[in-house]
């Protein structure tokens, strides 16, 4: 194949990014690179060609924790059936203000 | 499973119960995903999948990818002959963008399992596809100008109920690409504008190459549906929305006005408007050339592949090069570090 260096393989970066300031950085992506530094170029030049930043957050991929997708729902389901977490569930003050 | 928790049991027990539980995991998880279609949801990458839902996706993904990697080349080599600064600065953004699809593509397909030098290597060996537009050369700046409007533009219509795939980071790449895309499709125009309202042999330019790019963007929307077999599957699983022919008439209606509006002509003398079908019906394209095209005897494509093959090869040094600047760096810091807790 092209080389030996394509053995020795970037590893792997999610990029975040906050569009505007006073919201957060939401993800955008992910690339590879070598180091963080070159990470965050990367990351400009691929996510934010046309204004879409004013901040980048990289995370090597591998450092991510991720909750088992295989509980099939079972795993959120105890915010089901506790409508009484929402607002909408206190029908008694209705029609009075501010509440 | 590992073995060791059936210690106690015969190990031909242990490879049935493994077995067992493999096929309900397969079996409930078909359910879900049947489900998760069913309610037009989206599949994303930890979810199960069926295997040939995940081989179809790597192929689909990965062979665009390509095409926006490939795809740099035709309009690349106009880089530096574009005719003002302005129109080189143009064409570098576009080039750039095109580098950028290619790579959340990627990024989307890696998703899949399938890991990002796998792909690079399919693409270099030749064993990969990619877009047969991108084998055709682009001989005038009228081309280049063709190329934005009618390839672009052929890819938009193609793009855009992608952003729907049931796949989500697919859909989620296509989204972003879709948004960048209308610029070039415009950009494109714009230059067929100004050589169609130039001089006679501008003019003359900008029509060849209409002329010359009109069959091949309308056969970017794959073979009759007829002859397209992957296509019903992927619709069945909410990849593709629209089938090839759908797609193509929908373009063709969307670029008859746009051509008129250019003062230009599209090359095909049974082009006309069918009151009944509320469509223009158009000639049937020259399949035998697509199909040849499809196999590697493009005008270009052997010129492509090696072009891919010499900038991956003369990009190496860069590439081991941050390696060892990273690992160096890496290393320095943990010896600092040691030093710090000796101390």
């Amino acid at each position: 194949m092209s080389s030996s260096a394509d053995s020795s393989t970037w590893p792997l970066w999610e990029v975040f990014i906050r569009g505007s300031r006073g919201l957060s950085h939401v993800h955008a992506g992910s690339l590879h690179a070598p180091d963080a530094t070159m990470a965050i170029r990367n990351a400009r030049d691929l996510y934010t060609r046309r204004n879409e930043g004013t901040s980048v957050w990289v995370v090597p991929a591998d450092a991510i924790m991720a909750s088992d997708p295989d509980s099939k729902g079972g795993y959120f389901e105890s915010a089901q059936g506790k409508s009484y977490r929402h607002a909408t569930y206190y029908t008694q003050s209705e029609g009075v203000k501010h509440l | 499973m590992s073995p060791q928790n059936h210690q106690h049991a015969p190990l031909r027990l242990a490879d049935e119960a493994d077995a067992a539980a493999a096929r309900d995991e397969a079996e409930s998880g078909q359910h879900r995903f049947d489900e998760i279609i069913a309610d037009d949801s989206r599949i994303e990458p930890r979810d199960w999948m069926p295997e040939s839902y995940r081989k179809s996706l790597v192929r689909q993904v990965s062979q665009h990818a390509h095409s926006e990697i490939i795809g740099m080349q035709p309009e690349g080599n106009w880089i530096s002959r574009a005719p003002s600064l302005k129109r080189k600065a143009i064409l570098m953004a576009k080039v750039q963008d095109e580098a950028g699809h290619g790579l959340y593509l990627y990024s989307a397909a890696e998703t899949l399992g399938t890991p990002r030098e796998d792909m690079y290597d399919q693409l270099y060996s030749g064993k990969a596809k990619y877009s047969s537009i991108f084998n055709y050369p682009a001989r005038t700046w009228a081309d280049v100008g063709a190329i934005g409007w009618l390839v672009d533009g052929a890819a938009i219509v193609n793009q855009v109920p992608l952003c729907r795939a049931s796949y989500g980071p697919y859909g989620r790449a296509m989204v972003r690409i879709c948004k960048e895309e209308s610029f070039h499709q415009r950009q494109g125009w714009e230059i067929l504008y100004s050589l169609s309202h130039g001089t006679q042999e501008q003019r003359e330019m900008a029509q060849a190459a209409v002329d010359r790019f009109y069959g091949p963007a309308l056969q970017m929307f794959g073979p009759p549906d007829g002859d397209s077999p992957n296509s019903q599957q992927s619709m069945a699983w909410n990849i593709k929305r629209f089938t090839n022919d759908e797609l193509r008439q929908r373009f063709v209606d969307m670029i008859v006005p746009q051509v008129e509006a250019l003062g230009l002509t599209l090359p095909d003398p049974e082009l006309k408007w069918n009151e009944e079908r509320g469509h223009y019906d158009f000639a049937e394209l020259d399949w035998d050339e697509f199909f040849a095209v499809i196999k590697g005897n493009g005008p270009l494509s052997r010129q492509r592949l090696e072009h891919y093959r010499s900038a991956r090869d003369e990009g190496a040094w860069v590439r081991e090069a941050a390696v060892a600047y990273a690992n160096r760096a890496s290393q320095e810091q943990d010896r600092d570090r040691a030093a710090l807790i000796g101390a």
